[in-house]
């Protein structure tokens, strides 16, 4: 039986390469996540291990907060320990350095150089094996700096240039005297930019003080081992320090790198996600159109006695073959698409990684796990509903008549309304994101199983749009015919749109209420603020605020200084306001209780909500500890009400001396009564020249930055978007080939009374078309819902406007048409090319 | 071990040792009195083991229900179905895959090959389904019988009508079935690919004692049965042994005035 079963696979290739093509796009994006990852973390490993050879053991200063990042500058190690660690018998060679993240270079348009990778500031030890000067030499002043040449590439620096760099301190200049490179001729290692200076330059910008360091790299006298040498220094230095052996270095540096790489497996693994789900409905539907198809087969091997399970079996293993090549087919493209990726990303900027190809176990497991899983899944219910044909139908002429929906409706129903109350759930403040997806997979299940009975109605009136001629009318009678068949052709474009449509709602409510926030909230007329894109805040030259506040046409400033804290022993952040009064006014904070206008030293204030839920209130004490200095107890003078645009913890300006960057990120500013708002954005403007990593604008345009950082989610979605309608345009190719070659009777009937090709064409076009847009209306109502669900539950949370996408969703219903005329072109293209005598003796 | 069969060879609780056998069996259309239709009303009949039997009856009469209610392809509503020693009426879906599987053989109008296999394949797919391995001699003396010694290899779509019909009466008979079951075997062909087919029929009931139950409405092919029996409206009406096609032609006529009064 096997043997007929495999013959009658490959009799069929051509359909079931389209139904498998879906699986064979999640297992490679599967495949590609892993290979790419792995090889890439192999690739630095190596570079690490070659960087750290001379290295025995490794001191480092614990951080003062836990989980705040690379805050680096609060954990020195000072000098009276390297002189300790130096004299630790075993230590044949002690080096200090410094070592930061946060040395911005700005380029000569005056703007910072983007960077995805840590820009670190260092003090120069001269050349070694690694390090190597290409051009120049090393600094011999305070004013003289060297870069790496991935920085003097990118930014077109030569030796001689004036050069800006933003630190811990405001925007510094220097003479460009060398550039340099490392062993292999790289640019970078890893994408990282390095600029050195002398030892006391770089302690000074990049930790804020004299005589500290940020690392000690120790070699060992001769027969003196690692953990013994780790050893010793344990106990020469207190428990403030993290002493590593060279392996745990590397251990630990290469799992910095997974770290860093786990965002580009959860867009992939997002991508596999949406295919291989819309890829089940697409196998469910082959699977099904295949057993209908072969009702007179299958009920030929019942007749000959074959039981149920046999059926079963049958159908199961047509999945498992098409399921194994899928897989292998998916893990040969993941494998070759992992490996061009990661060579893309680890020769960025120069780095000239030498790329490892690794193809771990789990790759592979996991390819045929998902491959073969996915497609046995989607089969099960066709294998079922194959074996349940009677024998008897061997004998008689097809046509079982179509069950009624009551069964399916009623599973759907349950299915969503069960779906429904677990995203409910998930949306709780004691739900989790598991509880979500779950939800929303439930409710795209239900929604597809209740798709058959709304499909009727909605399709004939759809249908009734293309219905002015005789072609248009019976494309919209054949898409009614089987309502099974085009809602589960239709689910396939369903989620995807629903899924883009259920984002843009959330992102759409989410501008809103930004917009209404700050629009009716804020009293300042312009805000200067930045973009974050390294360790450390944007921040702009605090002498700059004093020139603000003075400028002419200007009313009142008010400015934050910001960094994380470890507040009330809570991991949070921390803002200090230049002027608690103005702030007040600015922001439009209203007291709740106490006093939020005059913040003294060790004084702090806090939200409504944050003091509700940390059981706070006016005259308790809380610790706080930030990134530098000890920990201090600070007094809670106030409460203020909870609102849209501003929340969290307050202090005053004294509080902006221990945070890492001691510069304000963030003014709001009054324009005068009569002053033109516009001369004073200029003013400010030119004022704010050496700090490029802030500027200043109006309400409008900060609104836009803001909701602009939603853009990238949205662009993320759309390429989903564009990868689901594929296999979904896959889908509806799929199902008219197939229904063209069931009514190939009908067609060569058809044709043989009359209707024209082109007729033949668009009765097909008009079927295909009237099933898209089903899918897309669907898609969009579905979608809505979920997003106002999303919405109304995080309304709590800022989210106080709804708002509907309409300009997206019109656009997804115009692009449904053009995805149904792309679908019906080949199916078309056979059914006028039918040969009309062999169409009608066909059986 | 659990089979609900007995050995064929053995009499039928009533003592009967027919190939299979009809008692009292009713098949009603509908539930309520306007929709009531008996398809089957009373039929009692047996088929005798190593016979050739022919059933007939004009269109509506019940002919094709009765040899469906037979094989236990359809369910009945009142009365009992005997193959051998197994009631087949009373028969679980395991128990009829197990009847179909080793007491029964179908030969269909529209042939009914799997176009992907060759006519050998096709030939072995009921021992293949079964897990049996072919009894080597008997394949020889079937396909010799049948005559298609030099297509074995090719596909069904090279063979004529008459040959894929006798393919299909191959794979009916390589089972060794107890009832060979024949649903207008020649209903698709030409009358000498037919007289052919009925030909092969004939000779494997006589030199192999095959049993056959055949449904037609050509008196022509009932003529190469040991007996006919005639249905109408759902009832037995007669019967003729050692059957000529004019007196079966004849019998029809009447039938067919009998059916329209």
């Amino acid at each position: 039986m096997f043997r007929a079963t495999l013959k009658s696979l490959l009799s069929r290739k051509l359909r079931l390469t389209l139904s498998a093509f879906a699986v064979v796009l999640g297992v490679m994006f599967v495949a590609g996540s892993i290979v790419m990852t792995s090889s890439m973390a192999k690739s630095f490993d190596a570079m690490f291990q070659g960087i750290n050879k001379n290295i025995d053991v490794q001191v480092t200063a614990k951080p003062k907060l836990e989980n705040s990042g690379s805050d680096t500058a609060s954990a020195l190690i000072p000098a009276s320990e390297i002189a300790k660690i130096e004299s630790a018998p075993g230590v044949a060679k002690a080096t200090a350095n410094v070592f930061a993240d946060g040395a911005r270079v700005i380029g000569k348009d005056g703007k910072v150089a983007p960077s995805f990778a840590p820009r670190f500031g260092s003090n120069w030890t001269g050349e070694d094996d690694l390090i190597q000067l290409r051009e120049g030499r090393g600094p011999n002043a305070p004013n003289e700096v060297v870069v790496d040449a991935s920085i003097a590439k990118a930014l077109n620096f030569k030796v001689g240039d004036t050069i800006g760099i933003l630190t811990l301190q405001p925007k510094k200049e220097f003479t460009l005297v060398g550039i340099f490179g490392y062993s292999g001729d790289r640019d970078t290692l890893g994408g990282s930019q390095v600029v050195a200076w002398q030892l006391p330059v770089a302690q000074e910008l990049m930790l804020g003080q004299k005589d500290v360091y940020t690392d000690v790299q120790l070699q060992a006298d001769d027969g003196v081992s690692q953990t013994e040498l780790k050893k010793t220094i344990e106990g020469v230095l207190g428990s403030g320090y993290t002493v590593q052996t060279r392996d745990e270095v590397n251990e630990a540096n290469s799992q910095d790198i997974q770290q860093a790489l786990s965002f580009v497996n959860y867009i992939f693994l997002g991508f596999a996600g949406v295919a291989l789900f819309v890829g089940i409905f697409l196998i469910l539907n082959t699977f099904s159109m295949l057993v209908a198809q072969r009702t007179r087969e299958l009920a030929l091997y019942r007749a000959m006695g074959a039981a149920r399970g046999q059926v079963i079996r049958s159908v199961l293993f047509e999945a498992l073959v098409i399921g194994v090549i899928a897989s292998v087919v998916g893990l040969l493209f993941g494998i070759g698409i992992g490996f061009a990726l990661g060579s893309v990303f680890s020769n960025f900027g120069g780095a000239n990684i030498d790329l490892q190809l690794t193809v771990p176990l789990s790759a592979i497991i996991a390819s045929f796990v998902v491959g073969i899983g996915v497609t046995l899944v989607a089969a099960l219910f066709p294998a079922v509903r194959a074996s349940r044909i009677p024998p008897i139908a061997a004998m008689r002429d097809a046509a079982t008549p179509d069950k009624p929906l009551t069964k399916i409706t009623s599973i759907g129903g349950a299915i969503f309304i069960v779906g429904g109350a677990l995203m409910a759930w998930g949306l709780t403040e004691n739900g989790s994101l598991w509880a979500l997806l779950g939800g929303v997979l439930l409710v795209f299940i239900g929604v597809a199983l209740l798709t058959p009975i709304v499909s009727r109605p909605i399709v004939s009136v759809i249908g009734r749009i293309f219905a002015w001629s005789v072609p248009g009318q019976l494309g919209r009678r054949n898409s009614a015919r089987n309502p099974r068949r085009t809602a589960i052709t239709a689910a396939a474009l369903m989620v995807s749109i629903a899924l883009v449509t259920g984002v843009s709602t959330i992102v759409a409510s989410a501008s809103k209420s930004i917009s209404s926030a700050v629009g009716d909230q804020l009293n300042a007329e312009l805000i200067v603020s930045g973009q974050q894109t390294g360790p450390q805040p944007p921040t702009f030259d605090v002498a700059t605020l004093d020139k603000m506040e003075q400028a002419e046409g200007v009313d009142k400033v008010a400015a934050f200084y910001v960094g994380p804290a470890q507040i009330n022993n809570k991991q949070s952040y921390l803002a200090a306001a230049s002027d608690p009064a103005a702030t007040r006014e600015l922001i439009g904070l209203k007291v709740k209780s106490g006093e939020i206008d005059r913040i003294g030293p060790n004084q702090i204030v806090v939200d409504e909500d944050t003091a509700k839920d940390q059981r706070l209130s006016v005259g308790d004490q809380v610790p706080v500890q930030q990134v530098k200095g000890g920990a201090e107890n600070y007094e809670i003078v106030g409460v203020y009400e909870q609102n849209d645009a501003f929340s969290g913890f307050m202090a005053g300006e004294d509080a902006a001396k221990n945070f890492q960057v001691a510069q304000p990120a963030q003014a709001f500013v009054k324009v005068e009564d009569g002053a033109s708002v516009k001369d004073v954005e200029a003013e400010i403007k030119t004022l704010l020249a050496d700090s490029p990593e802030v500027n200043v604008q109006d309400q409008s345009a900060f609104i836009d930055q803001i909701t602009g950082q939603f853009d990238t989610i949205l662009t993320f979605v759309q390429i989903l978007l564009a990868l689901a309608i594929l296999i979904a345009i896959l889908g509806i190719v799929n199902t008219l080939a197939l229904s063209v070659i069931e009514r190939t009777r009908e067609l060569g009937l058809l044709r043989a009374i009359g209707l024209r090709r082109s007729q033949t064409t668009r009765m097909i076009t008009v079927e295909s078309v009237v099933i898209s847009v089903f899918g897309a209306l669907l898609g969009i109502v579905v979608g809505v819902g979920l997003g106002a669900a999303v919405v109304q539950a995080l309304k709590s949370q800022g989210l106080s406007e709804f708002a509907l996408p309409w300009g997206q969703m019109g656009t997804y219903l115009v692009l449904s048409v053009f995805v149904g005329v792309i679908a019906a072109l080949l199916p078309a293209l056979r059914a006028a090319r039918l040969n009309v005598l062999a169409a009608i003796s066909y059986e | 071990m659990t089979t609900p069969m007995t050995d064929s060879s053995t009499a039928d609780a009533t003592g009967s040792t027919a190939a299979a056998r009809a008692v009292d069996v009713w098949k009603v259309y509908g539930t309520t009195e306007d929709t009531r239709v008996n398809a089957l009303a009373g039929v009692s009949a047996e088929f005798e083991r190593g016979k050739f039997t022919a059933i007939m009856g004009p269109s509506g009469s019940g002919k094709s229900t009765l040899m469906h209610c037979l094989a236990g392809l359809d369910s009945i509503s009142r009365g009992e179905v005997w193959i051998g020693g197994t009631r087949v009426d009373t028969l679980g879906d395991k128990g009829l895959t197990l009847l179909r599987r080793e007491k029964v053989g179908f030969i269909f109008q529209q042939f009914n090959l799997l176009p992907t296999l060759t006519a050998e394949e096709n030939i072995l797919l009921p021992l293949n389904i079964g897990k049996r391995k072919p009894d080597p001699e008997w394949m020889a003396t079937v396909i010799k019988t049948v005559g298609l010694g030099d297509r074995l290899k090719h596909r069904p779509t090279q063979l004529s009508g008459g040959q894929q019909q006798r393919v299909a009466c191959a794979r009916a008979l390589v089972s060794k079935p107890d009832v060979v079951f024949a649903d207008e075997p020649t209903g698709n062909l030409d009358s000498r690919s037919g007289a052919e087919v009925l030909q092969f029929l004939q000779n494997s009931v006589r030199d192999f004692g095959q049993t056959i139950v055949m449904v037609t409405h050509d008196p022509n092919a009932a003529s190469y049965a040991d007996r006919v029996v005639f249905l109408a409206d759902g009832q037995i009406v007669d019967e003729i042994f050692e059957p000529t096609s004019d007196r079966v032609l004849e019998k029809m006529k009447t039938l067919d005035t009998f059916g329209a009064a």
